[in-house]
């Protein structure tokens, strides 16, 4: 089959959307949101390495340094917490920017030593650069998004147990630790398959913003999470066609904004959550906006809260 | 009794010199404890004293630093199938995008283990357990959307779909209505006539000769444990709660006072 360049961006962004709203929805739930931030700037000194390494751009040998250092990242950030006593953020925020700090040191001793040749551009990771994809690119984000979404299938009862009440996972017997290992490699796979698309600072974003505006949208998760891949999808679509509209512009960034605007969309009009439903003149308000179902078919907040009535009704 | 092919002598559950520690402080030490027949059982002792701790240990859920922990027999970690629990209320984040029904259908996800989903039996068994706990026509809502006692009772419908013999309940009568906490001693009286064992950290003194069979005496170390006739004495209060007994002697008289002038 034939693709334009276009085509062949947009469909690496709205894969990597998908997956990343996928992953993301457990990860916020799980108020693991910035873990994925950690493991994104953890991977730029890894794939810097994997470049020096083996003096090679392949997408492959690049991520495949990047998915290491992005997990040497999340473990450090788990071993400091156990041997510290610092917070979660603290040793998230160290990590960080340690990692991110290296990793700029090295993209920059790069170029200068590669001053002769173009592929040792390692810069563009920070901030990505969509428009440079290749097909084959594409093919290897298009693999790793079908592998994600198969595990995350195939285990949502268990991942959202797992969300839901470790210590209830645990006592039936499944290992809450070996699962949130998992859903972590899943994270970093995602994010570091996004990094060469939206770059090392923002993919983060594209795992959190997504799956925070569809909240607002549902009290199901499994609705949650099909309206986050929507949202990704939407969100890396638009933030394309921006950049290809708009010459020179990066994409990253774009994508980002573009979920960031679905998010407020969200939280002003979402029914029941938003802030315009929560508002006093609510009634006033149903007649304008025609989605909104009526408060009959939705239990909201009950008016008699005493369960006693209830259980006498039942019995 | 639901007991099945396993040795007659050994006890329901058995704690055997259990140890845990927080930053290597003890917050349990030497805990023997051997429940030998069904029934209710709670755990009470004052703030601090280790009872969930205690509960959670036994089920793998805290790292012990010592001893071992059976059921009918065995390691209790290979009879987790057998086991149900009610976690305290405030473990989990009830903002979560879960309704009362997916709730308690969790309850039936150990017996399908990995990859299977839920399916008709495990969907009528959900909504009996429901029906049981009187919270089937609230089966649709958010489990936000819910009071202190109605999401402490979709708790006790999801352990019900657990189908468990031995069961673990942490403070489930925390922050509930009296009438819902009847209701619940009601569901617990039932589980015991079925043969089943509930052990239940237990706050609150008064009711523990009305609705138990056993307690347990907790403070750190076991103070004593028996029959409640026996062992829910006040010399053994006195030496559970030391100097802050009188607080409840006096919460006490003027709970008697109150309820002579009615």
């Amino acid at each position: 089959m034939f693709f334009t360049q276009t085509q062949i961006v947009l469909t690496g962004t709205l894969l990597l959307g998908i997956a990343a709203g996928m992953v993301g929805t457990f990860a916020v739930l799980r108020r693991r949101a910035l873990a994925g931030d950690v493991v994104a700037h953890s991977a730029l000194p890894g794939l810097c390495l994997a470049f020096l390494t083996f003096q090679s751009r392949s997408m492959l040998v690049l991520l495949s340094g990047a998915l290491l250092s992005g997990l040497l990242g999340a473990v450090t950030v788990s071993l400091l917490k156990r041997f510290t006593r610092l917070r979660d953020d603290a040793v998230q925020g160290i990590v960080l920017s340690v990692f991110y700090g290296g990793g700029i040191a090295l993209t920059r001793s790069i170029q200068n030593t590669h001053r002769n040749d173009p592929g040792a551009d390692l810069e563009s990771f920070i901030i990505g650069q969509a428009a440079t994809m290749l097909k084959g690119d594409v093919q290897q984000i298009a693999v790793v998004v079908a592998v994600t979404a198969g595990i995350v299938l195939l285990l949502f009862k268990e991942l959202k147990l797992l969300s839901f009440d470790e210590q209830f996972c645990q006592v039936q017997g499944w290992s809450a630790m070996g699962l949130d290992i998992l859903l972590m490699l899943l994270t970093a796979i995602t994010v570091v398959a996004g990094l060469p698309a939206v770059g090392v600072v923002l993919t983060a974003a594209l795992l959190i913003i997504p799956p925070a505006a569809a909240r607002f949208w549902s009290d199901r998760l499994s609705r949650m999470m099909m309206i986050a891949c929507a949202i990704g999808g939407t969100s890396g679509v638009t933030g394309t066609l921006l950049s290809a509209r708009y010459d020179g512009l990066p994409t990253g960034p774009l994508i980002v904004l573009t979920s960031t605007v679905i998010f407020a969309l969200s939280w002003v009009f979402a029914p029941h959550r938003g802030v315009l439903w929560k508002s006093r003149d609510m009634t006033d308000l149903q007649s304008f906006l025609p989605w909104v179902e009526s408060d009959d078919t939705v239990p909201r907040a009950p008016t008699t809260l005493d369960p006693h009535v209830s259980a006498q009704e039942a019995s | 009794m639901t007991a099945r092919t396993e040795n007659k002598t050994s006890a329901v559950f058995d704690i055997h010199d259990m140890t845990v520690a927080y930053d290597r402080r003890p917050v349990l030490w030497n805990i023997d404890l051997t429940l030998r027949n069904p029934g209710l059982v709670a755990i009470v002792g004052p703030n601090g004293a280790g009872k969930s701790t205690m509960i959670r240990a036994a089920m793998g859920l805290v790292p012990m630093v010592s001893g071992s922990v059976s059921a009918w027999g065995s390691p209790i970690g290979r009879e987790l199938g057998r086991i149900g629990y009610v976690p305290q209320r405030g473990s989990v984040d009830w903002d979560f995008p879960i309704s009362v029904f997916e709730t308690v259908l969790m309850g039936t996800y150990g017996s399908l283990g990995w990859f299977r989903h839920p399916g008709r039996v495990q969907r009528d068994l959900t909504m009996r357990c429901l029906e049981r706990v009187g919270m089937q026509d609230y089966a649709q809502r958010q489990i936000g959307q819910l009071s202190g006692g109605q999401q402490q009772r979709v708790f006790l419908a999801r352990a019900l779909a657990q189908q468990a013999e031995l069961y673990f309940m942490d403070e489930p009568m925390a922050g509930v209505d009296a009438a819902t906490e009847r209701v619940v001693f009601e569901l617990l009286q039932s589980l015991s006539e079925e043969g089943r064992t509930i052990v239940v950290v237990h706050h609150d003194l008064r009711t523990v000769s009305e609705y138990f069979d056993e307690v347990v005496l907790l403070n750190v170390r076991i103070v004593a444990s028996g029959p409640v006739d026996t062992t829910f004495t006040s010399a053994n209060l006195q030496s559970t709660y030391g100097g802050r007994l009188s607080i409840l002697d006096t919460m006490a008289e003027a709970v008697q006072k109150q309820t002579e002038t009615e």
